[in-house]
């Protein structure tokens, strides 16, 4: 029979210490398909693909590439074998530029000097064929995180891999630049690439996938075709049981202004433009207003800016009758403010800080854990992360002890809304909250976010995924170029409506 | 059981120090078989045996004391490096704070007639201000730590032979002996010579440094200080995020290990063991050996105490070996093999637990195995 499979993972089992991160999965991808693997966080997704990509050896089960079993003990076998991947956690490195990542390892070279020209030629020609436009000369340290994704695709496309595979693509792009990738990953299985696209976003597997296999807390469920399912189904089989996927919320009821912000001007490190402009705005308590946005328009160095994590070049911020603007974090903290990260590699967590310790990270001066000589008071920390795994479901191999860097990303993400809204803050600034997460842990934390509403707490998300600001805001507020550029109401507006307004071709003066 | 040792944090820095020992003396003996075949054994048992080389038990003792004497400078420069290590700063400007100490502790106690526990202070305070050099150019100015601390230590080196050119001899280019011009600054021996055979150069300098070890593992282990610190060494954009002061951390960071590598300093000068020469054109070699004493020990301040100890115990040896088969820098140089090959330490480590990772995924598989021949997996739960 002829083969109709260009990878074929059979019974693979990668065990972890307190784990078993895959437990006999199998899994067919087919020449030319897109092929979604569909599972929550910690469901073994991003562990299988390692396992493909040569970055873990599994312990049982075998590899087969066009009917031949093959061996892949490193990243380079996998290359050489034509596979590529786009890591959730991007590899790429900081301060090389977006060129020179692209090149690494297959630099083009006469006589051991580098031939950049060429390659810039054709990382130019690729990222005009794709739409994926990035500077090949700026350096990742100064771009965003969709950027620096953009990069990694272009990575891939630059090998010119036969087998791609996408660890949750859509997580940082918008509505619009989704749409695109999707057609990009449609033309290339249509070149006949086969793609193995790893996400637990429903919609976008319903939309490019032909078909799913499903994997539950690390356990093979099943493949089916996308066609005959519905999401109803997909997201049973994920979770293994039925969850609601809008958020349930009453009519917000605003009460005193929380958060004023006032021509609030931030410089950018990636130009002479300032990345926010004159930015005025507040927040109540009780409601949760939304700054949505295409990734890149001033979003991160508002939340920057509003935190103290870099200066302002001028306005003035007023957090519950108080001026805060030259206030240093720690006071800020102090005076109700609390700051989910966009990244929580970066800010959010201390890596290599057991998961207690990461617990406390903004309160552990607090009595309850230093005595009055400066002594920590491990116990009390023992006895608090203990409450916060339990009460916000966070999993991890060896509870309160667990190194923060050998936690999933869902569970990461789930111990920093756990700390900061545990701290029960007068405003909560939460910057992509769901980033990465499977349904069961968004819904979770979307509940979380509007009982901090409902509890007479002002609420700040800064999101870029469309179907969230529509689902858990009150008010929108759409940031285009460093401005805020309209104010939205999610019960009147449209989705479509909204997107004209983050691509700048819709504005109106907002008086905040 | 025995799996769960060899996973064990403390075991495996033992054991990775251990090894990197075991290697730098086999690199070593290598290097002298090469030079010289005849004498080569013999000569690197008179490096590992040190004070053993002499028959008497006296001569064993008193020259056992003399190696501890050194220990404890060495110590703590190693201290020093290792305290801002954690904090994510390699303090190679321990060596020029070392220096400072020298000049502060010579000078107070020779020109000033100044009792050791003053002398001892002074010499903490420029460390520590020396440190703060570095600490405020680093956060201020960005200026890496490194380059700023090796300038410095030129410029240290230099301001200490300018300074003690004061206090010299004038046939010699050493400074005075402190029982002659300054004995008020000797520090006391508390009775520690009786034990050591009558050699008075040991004092309460190793004691205090064994201290000093105690109080910074207390300190990074168990205060709101060390977490802060660790916090920022790890991850300082985190630290930032979390309203720690980055910047007056990287400060007081280097303003200790300055202070604390300059105490180091009067722990060796105030005992008179050693006279500073005002013609020194190299920064003392104790500062650098820091680094190596600080990742032999596993970069935790008691395994420091030992690794300090042992590679004192090699520098001295090399003392011993035999003038007439091997030139005069041979034992410098067998000691540095040994010394570059304690750096490996994290490096035998990290291959360790590769090794036992693969054991256990054997172990697993066949665990599977049998599991699978005794039941038939069911479905779903």
């Amino acid at each position: 029979m002829e083969n109709q499979y260009a990878i074929e993972m059979l019974h693979i089992t990668k065990k972890f210490p307190g784990i078993i991160a895959n437990d006999d999965v199998t899994i067919q991808l087919k020449k030319g398909e897109i092929h979604a693997l569909l599972g929550e966080n910690g469901a073994g997704k991003s562990t299988l693909m390692s396992v493909l990509f040569g970055l873990y050896q599994a312990e049982e089960g075998i590899i087969k590439k066009d009917g031949k079993e093959v061996k892949i003990n490193n990243p380079n076998d996998a290359n050489a074998l034509g596979i590529g991947m786009v890591h959730q956690h991007f590899k790429l490195v900081e301060c090389f530029t977006v060129l020179d990542n692209i090149i690494m390892g297959v630099e083009p070279n006469k006589f051991g000097f580098l031939q950049k020209d060429e390659a810039r030629k054709k990382v130019v020609e690729l990222s005009d064929k794709y739409g994926l436009h990035v500077d090949p000369d700026a350096y990742i340290e100064d771009i965003t995180v969709g950027m620096q994704q953009r990069t990694e695709i272009l990575k891939m496309l630059y090998r010119e891999n036969e087998i791609l595979i996408f660890d949750e693509p859509t997580a940082v792009l918008t509505p619009q630049e989704i749409d695109e990738l999707m057609q990009i990953m449609k033309n290339l299985a249509k070149e006949g690439k086969s793609i193995l696209f790893i996400s637990h976003k429903l919609n976008e597997i319903k939309a490019v996938a032909d078909r799913c296999s499903v994997l539950r807390k690390g356990k093979y469920i099943g493949t089916v075709d996308t066609k005959d399912a519905t999401i109803e189904e997909l997201s049973a089989m994920m979770v293994g049981h039925n969850v609601n996927l809008h958020v349930q919320k009453d009519e917000s009821v605003p009460g005193d202004v929380v958060l004023d912000i006032e021509n609030m001007t931030v410089a950018s490190k990636m130009h002479k433009n300032n990345a926010v402009k004159n930015v005025s705005l507040k927040v109540h308590r009780g409601e949760i207003v939304c700054i949505a946005g295409i990734d890149g328009n001033g979003q991160t160095e508002f939340v920057h800016g509003l935190t103290g994590l870099e200066p302002l070049v001028s306005g003035k911020v007023t957090l519950c009758g108080e001026d805060i603007t030259k206030a240093a974090i720690r006071r800020k903290i102090l005076g109700g403010m609390s700051h989910i990260p966009e990244d929580r590699h970066k800010h959010g967590l201390v890596l290599d800080y057991s998961l207690e310790d990461n617990c406390i990270l903004m309160n552990y001066f607090d009595p309850e854990f230093t005595d009055k000589f400066g002594f920590l008071r491990r116990d009390n920390i023992r006895k608090y992360s203990e409450k916060l795994i339990e009460q916000y479901d966070v999993r991890s191999g060896q509870g309160p002890i667990t190194i923060a860097r050998s936690m999933s990303g869902g569970n990461q993400q789930k111990a920093i809304v756990a700390r900061e809204i545990d701290r029960n803050p007068e405003l909560l600034i939460a910057v992509q909250p769901t980033r990465g997460l499977d349904v069961g842990a968004i819904e979770y934390i979307h509940k979380q976010i509007v009982a901090q509403r409902d509890a007479g707490k002002g609420v700040l998300l800064v999101s870029l995924e469309l179907e969230e600001v529509m689902d858990v805001s009150d008010r929108i507020l759409v940031m285009y170029e460093g401005e805020i550029v309209g104010e939205l109401d999610p019960k009147t507006t449209t989705e479509d409506e909204l997107g004209l307004y983050m691509a700048g071709a819709k504005r109106d003066e907002v008086k905040a | 059981m025995s799996k769960k040792i060899l996973r064990n944090e403390a075991f495996q820095s033992l054991f990775a120090s251990f090894i990197c020992i075991i290697l730098g003396v086999l690199i070593g003996y290598i290097v002298l078989l090469f030079i010289n075949p005849t004498g080569a054994g013999e000569a690197i048992m008179e490096v590992l045996k040190n004070f053993f080389h002499y028959s008497k038990a006296n001569l064993q003792i008193k020259n056992f004391g003399n190696t501890l004497v050194k220990t404890a400078p060495l110590l703590m420069c190693a201290l020093s490096i290792l305290f801002s290590y954690k904090v994510g700063l390699f303090n190679i400007g321990a060596a020029g704070q070392y220096c400072v100490g020298i000049c502060a502790s010579i000078f107070c106690a020779i020109q000033f007639g100044l009792g050791w526990l003053p002398c001892m202070i002074i010499a903490a305070v420029c460390g520590a201000a020396y440190g703060a050099v570095v600490g405020l150019l680093k956060s201020y100015c960005n200026v890496n730590e490194v380059i700023s601390g090796i300038m410095l230590n030129w410029i240290a080196l230099y301001t200490t032979n300018m300074i003690l050119n004061n206090v010299k001899e004038t046939t010699s280019p050493y400074t005075f002996h402190l029982n002659t011009h300054g004995e008020q600054a000797m520090l006391p021996g508390l009775g520690m010579d009786k034990i050591f055979a009558g050699n008075t150069y040991v004092t309460i300098a190793l004691p205090l440094a064994v201290l000093t070890a105690v109080a910074i593992h207390i300190i990074l282990e168990k205060t709101k200080f060390g977490y802060e610190l660790k916090a920022t060494g790890f991850n300082k954009n985190a630290a930032k995020y979390a309203g720690m002061a980055e910047k007056r951390n990287i400060i007081v960071t280097l303003m200790i290990s300055g202070a604390i590598a300059a105490l180091g300093a009067s722990f060796m000068y105030l005992t008179d063991y050693e006279q500073w020469s005002c013609t020194s054109s190299a920064v003392p070699a104790m500062g650098f050996n820091g680094i190596a004493a600080a990742f032999l020990g596993g970069l935790n301040p008691i395994g420091t105490i030992f690794s300090s100890y042992f590679i004192q115990h090699i520098t001295n040896g090399g003392a011993y070996v035999d003038k007439t088969m091997y030139c005069s820098q041979i034992s410098d140089l067998i000691s540095a093999i040994i010394i570059y090959l304690c750096g490996f330490v994290f490096f035998i480590k990290y291959t360790m637990n590769q090794i036992l990772d693969k054991q256990e995924e054997k172990a697993a598989l066949k665990e599977k195995a049998a599991a699978e021949a005794n039941t038939q997996e069911g479905g779903d739960k």
